[in-house]
């Protein structure tokens, strides 16, 4: 009976996958003649590849986190989609938080996830990611909320505007230092006492009676 | 077909509802965190493409770096409250956690 269920789950998840694009250009063609920014049907580049090559990455990572039943597949996922969120953050020419997601995401977050599972769950308990509040109702209220910030984004004329695309780790260092110089501080701050918050919430009290 | 902004928010968007289907239908806290990570990443997605294709300048992306880091923070707290509720329940279902003391 499990072989199915994962059968099932990768159908939907590939569908969805297959939908966002599907919809992305149903949806943007009469969107771009209207606004009149560029030709609505251009030549498929080599970049538009790699576009949407990440964005299956990352959709497709973030339906195996919602819809695997092994928890570890669920954190494989979450790599995937975090890398290709990595490689979205590369596409937009953010290069310093590129590398910054690669880094604390998964070198560290995920990481300490997995050491969370590994810790927690006994060998054999696999099936332990259960419904909570039933599928289809949290399967509308998520495609409700889906329909609605995708109307928005949609519908909405954002002011689009040309920006240039130059190396961003030098001038961010100088803005933080500078300009976000009170929240860089905080943020270390903020860092500094979750480290002694984790400490002390995970030891193992041993009393001495 | 050069990826506009559109195509950015919808990826943001399909992140942010999977991410919210993940804590709504899981029981183990650890799923529930990391249904919570990818609702985080739909929002810095957002960010970075607003301030890429709109803004222009720095700013998104130094809002990205502090939600980073703010993320690393809950996740840390987070992890570690989990690892106490399992050393005190034997469990971490989300639901068996509905007491304050032992």
């Amino acid at each position: 009976m499990r072989i199915p269920k994962k059968l099932i789950a990768w159908i939907v998840g590939s569908a969805a996958v297959i939908g966002a694009v599907g919809l992305l250009s149903a949806r943007l063609s009469p969107a771009l003649a209207a606004g009149g920014l560029r030709p609505v049907a251009g030549p498929f580049t080599l970049a538009d590849g790699i576009f949407y090559a990440l964005a299956a990455l990352t959709v497709g990572g973030a339906a195996a986190v919602a819809l695997s039943r092994n928890i570890l597949y669920s954190a494989l996922g979450l790599l995937a989609s975090l890398l290709g969120v990595a490689g979205l953050y590369a596409f937009l020419s953010a290069d310093f938080v590129a590398v910054a997601q690669v880094f604390i995401y998964i070198g560290g977050i995920l990481v300490l996830i997995l050491f969370a599972i590994m810790l927690t769950n006994r060998i054999g308990e696999v099936n332990i990611s259960n419904a909570s509040m039933g599928w289809a109702s949290a399967g509308l209220l998520s495609a409700v909320m889906l329909a609605m910030i995708l109307v928005v984004a949609f519908e909405t004329p954002w002011p689009v505007r040309p920006t240039g695309s130059a190396p961003t780790t030098a001038p961010l260092g100088h803005a933080l230092l500078q300009q976000w110089l009170l929240p860089f501080e905080l943020a270390s701050l903020i860092l500094l006492v979750t480290l002694i918050g984790a400490i002390i919430i995970a030891r193992k009290e041993i009393r001495a009676d | 077909m050069i990826p506009t902004l559109s195509h950015f928010l919808a990826i943001a968007a399909l992140l942010f509802a999977l991410g919210l289907f993940t804590v709504l239908t899981r029981r183990n806290a650890v799923a529930v965190l990391m249904g919570v990570e990818l609702m985080l990443n739909g929002a810095n997605v957002n960010l970075v493409a607003f301030n890429k294709f709109m803004v222009g300048g720095l700013t998104g992306q130094a809002f990205t770096l502090f939600v980073v880091v703010l993320a690393a923070a809950e996740a840390a707290v987070g992890l570690a409250i989990v690892l106490s509720i399992f050393h005190t329940f034997k469990t971490i279902d989300v639901r068996a956690a509905d007491l304050m003391r032992e």
